[in-house]
């Protein structure tokens, strides 16, 4: 096993899969000559060329460089990419990956610090994955690169200096597949993406009160492994969500009612969520703080579903 | 972990399609020289009439109840649609906008399976899913009608992409709007389409107004195609009511895709006759002004321009007719022949089967179960016979479509 950041995870997966398959290119902000505005494309350029590894303008009704400004190009992802398919009676296939940065970073405010999964993993035909270890990263990214259905692959901007072993042979991570980060048998904390370093954080803190926390990460929101999340819930009969998400509508009550509905007889207590606040992101750092789901709240949550004070 | 199976799909990427076989399309009467001949001065006849009836047919169904929806007629711009597509190779692309019958039977679709796309069977082409604004065809390089103005143009950009990839010498015909030209989308795509030096040929349909807004009121230039003057592509206007000066100005734009890679924009004045959709009144043009378009109609001047030159005679234009409203007729007994599409078909053709998804959380989604399934492009249907009795094969088509895909569950 090699130790590398989660950038040089993906970095070696993209290396990886566009050198296994030539049909593999990448069209982007800054992702050649810049070396890529976050560095995951770093000498992707040199090895490829041009027409594989293309600087695009900032024309962002069809490409992107953050998943905050996804938003331009939401018609190109949800008119056109997850729908040809249906549309066109399953003549066509999309293949392809629109990966990059999302979530809260640090003060950069309201407009480059959002998390919309919950948005993504609404619409039918995309596939949603949001990795929270380096290994993760690189084996669901060589998945989704060649899966061939539109795939929104989130990173979080502030995992990618985070460090943790990698295989060093060839792997991949089917799409679908949660995995458990830390077993425990009294409650089963749900979260992904950066939520699943605040939550192994908080089930530390309960660890130290005698309290195993389960973190359940479910790695791909779309399709959900709903089982990996029942199964465990069936274990401790709590459960609390966690997620970076806006409160109203997010991908946690989807979670929360599935769990309700398959697992109703074990619960011990109702599911609780830690969300993200319903506000934009404030700048200041304390107010960023408050709004972000933080260890201690996820600590407070689970005192409550297990009726602790 | 076990390495998944490696593709082994039919279409493993859309843009690596297999030539079209199905059909003929029009282009493949034409001559060396780029001339027509007879046939083919003949067959443009043809083509255009067929859509002009097909349509008229279209608007009988619609206020029959047999069409829902949407429906945006192409009479009138006949001569874009037909002209443009008939200076394409087989392998070439197109992709267009949602009034989109036109293209796709000009490139070679079969009536029948369109009109069962319109009429939401299971035989349709796009099996009951897409409608009138989602003629699909990709066998044949048809990309197909977008429903989102000016949405397919970076699609367009996308397929040139593709073709500068695998460094073929294949063209992309994109058809829009005179709408479209105020998206944002439009001017990313030409932009790029320069800078990249893709082989996509961009024409404008401009049929004067969008929706219910004339240019006058939507563009601060009139001269649409001068809007390429900022990007440094190639452009020119012509007459859209006249399929000679289209062919004429398509052939010099896509020479110049096919050999030099360049983009050209083409700006087409034409007609539509009929409103923006079935459910428009058009109020916001005059009588005189509609009447005053149609006696520059684009197979009216094309037939007679055909009896001028003493190439063809009254009752040569009349027989065509006759065999195109008898292969209309064919179609709407092939669509009242066919099924509705079975309630078990709503969930597929969300997702593709992958050995990269785990079937452990796919098969909790009813949308990844059906995904099981392999591609079902519509099945080839024996070719029009001009000269064929009433038919009873095509009765038998839909039954075997849907044994067909009773097998594949």
């Amino acid at each position: 096993m090699a130790q590398l950041t989660m950038r040089e995870a993906l970095n070696q997966a993209l290396k990886e899969e566009m050198t296994r398959d030539p049909n593999v290119f990448i069209l982007g902000e800054e992702v050649g000559a810049y070396q890529g505005a976050y560095k995951i494309t770093q000498g992707l350029l040199a090895q490829f060329g041009e027409w594989r590894v293309r600087d695009t303008p900032i024309a962002e009704e069809a490409m992107m460089m953050t998943f905050n400004f996804s938003l331009l190009a939401l018609d190109m992802i949800v008119n056109h990419a997850a729908k040809y398919r249906y549309m066109s009676g399953g003549q066509i296939r999309c293949p392809m990956v629109m990966r990059g940065p999302s979530g809260a970073a640090t003060q950069v405010a309201a407009q480059h610090s959002q998390g919309f999964e919950s948005w993504y993993a609404h619409i039918p035909g995309l596939v949603v994955v949001m990795p929270s270890t380096p290994k993760d990263a690189k084996g669901l990214l060589k998945s989704a690169i060649r899966d061939d259905n539109p795939v929104i692959f989130m990173e979080n901007e502030i995992l990618y200096n985070l460090k943790g072993e990698v295989p060093e042979e060839e792997f991949h991570i089917p799409l679908g597949l949660g995995d458990i980060k830390r077993a425990g048998k009294d409650v089963t904390l749900v979260a992904w993406s950066r939520s699943v370093i605040t939550s192994l954080a908080a089930a530390k803190t309960l660890a130290d009160e005698g309290v195993e926390a389960e973190v359940v990460d479910p790695r791909t929101l779309r399709p959900l492994d709903e089982d990996i999340i029942f199964e465990s819930v069936r274990k401790t009969g709590r459960c609390v969500v966690v997620e970076e998400g806006w409160r109203y509508a997010g991908f946690g009550s989807e979670i929360a009612d599935r769990v309700q509905r398959e697992c109703f007889d074990s619960l011990d207590a109702p599911v609780l969520r830690v969300t993200a606040a319903d506000v934009p992101m404030p700048y200041a750092k304390t107010l960023e703080k408050a709004y972000l789901p933080q260890p201690e709240r996820i600590v407070e949550a689970a005192h409550q579903v297990l009726y602790r004070s | 972990m076990r390495e998944p199976a490696p593709h082994n799909h039919p279409h493993g990427n859309a843009l690596t399609l297999p030539q079209a076989k199905r059909y003929k399309p029009l282009s493949d009467t034409r001559t060396e020289s780029g001339t027509m001949d007879r046939n083919q001065a003949l067959a443009l006849y043809r083509q255009m009439l067929l859509i002009r009836r097909f349509e008229e047919r279209c608007a009988q169904l619609y206020v029959e109840g047999k069409i829902g929806g949407f429906l945006h007629l192409y009479i009138g711009q006949e001569a874009v649609g037909v002209g443009a597509i008939s200076q394409t190779r087989a392998d070439d692309y197109l992709i267009a906008y949602y009034r989109d019958h036109g293209y796709a039977l000009a490139r070679g679709a079969d009536p029948r399976l369109l009109l069962a796309e319109l009429c939401g069977k299971f035989t349709g082409i796009s099996r009951g899913k897409g409608g009138s604004m989602h003629f699909y065809d990709i066998p044949a390089g048809n990309f197909g009608g977008d429903g989102i103005v000016g949405g397919h143009l970076p699609l367009a950009a996308g397929i040139g992409y593709g073709i500068r990839m695998r460094g073929t010498d294949q063209v992309c015909l994109c058809f829009f709007g005179d709408g479209a030209v105020n998206e944002g989308a439009f001017h990313e795509t030409l932009n790029v389409s320069a800078l990249w030096d893709l082989p996509v040929v961009y024409i404008i349909e401009n049929n004067r107004y969008g929706m219910g807004t004339s240019i006058d009121r939507a563009s601060s230039v009139k001269d649409l195609y001068q809007r390429a003057s900022a990007y440094g592509v190639p452009r020119r206007e012509v007459n859209g009511m006249d399929i000679v000066a289209v062919r004429s100005a398509l052939g010099e734009a896509i020479d110049r895709a096919r050999k030099e890679k360049r983009p050209t924009l083409i700006e087409a004045e034409t007609y539509r006759y009929r409103g923006h959709s079935m459910s428009d009144p058009g109020k916001y043009r005059t009588k005189e002004e509609v009447e005053s378009m149609m006696k520059s109609d684009p197979i009216l001047l094309f037939g007679r321009r055909l009896m001028e030159q003493e190439r063809f005679t009254q009752a040569d234009l009349d027989a065509i007719d006759k065999d195109v409203l008898a292969q209309m007729e064919d179609a709407v007994t092939f669509t009242e022949q066919s099924p509705d599409p079975p309630v078990e078909s709503l969930y597929e053709d969300v997702y593709v089967r992958s050995p990269y998804i785990h079937m452990k959380a796919a098969e909790k989604d009813p949308a990844w179960r059906a995904a099981i399934r392999e591609d079902r492009v519509p099945a080839s249907l024996p070719p029009w016979k001009p000269a064929a009795p009433p038919p009873a094969a095509p009765a038998a088509q839909p039954a075997e479509a849907t044994a067909s895909a009773g097998k594949a569950k």
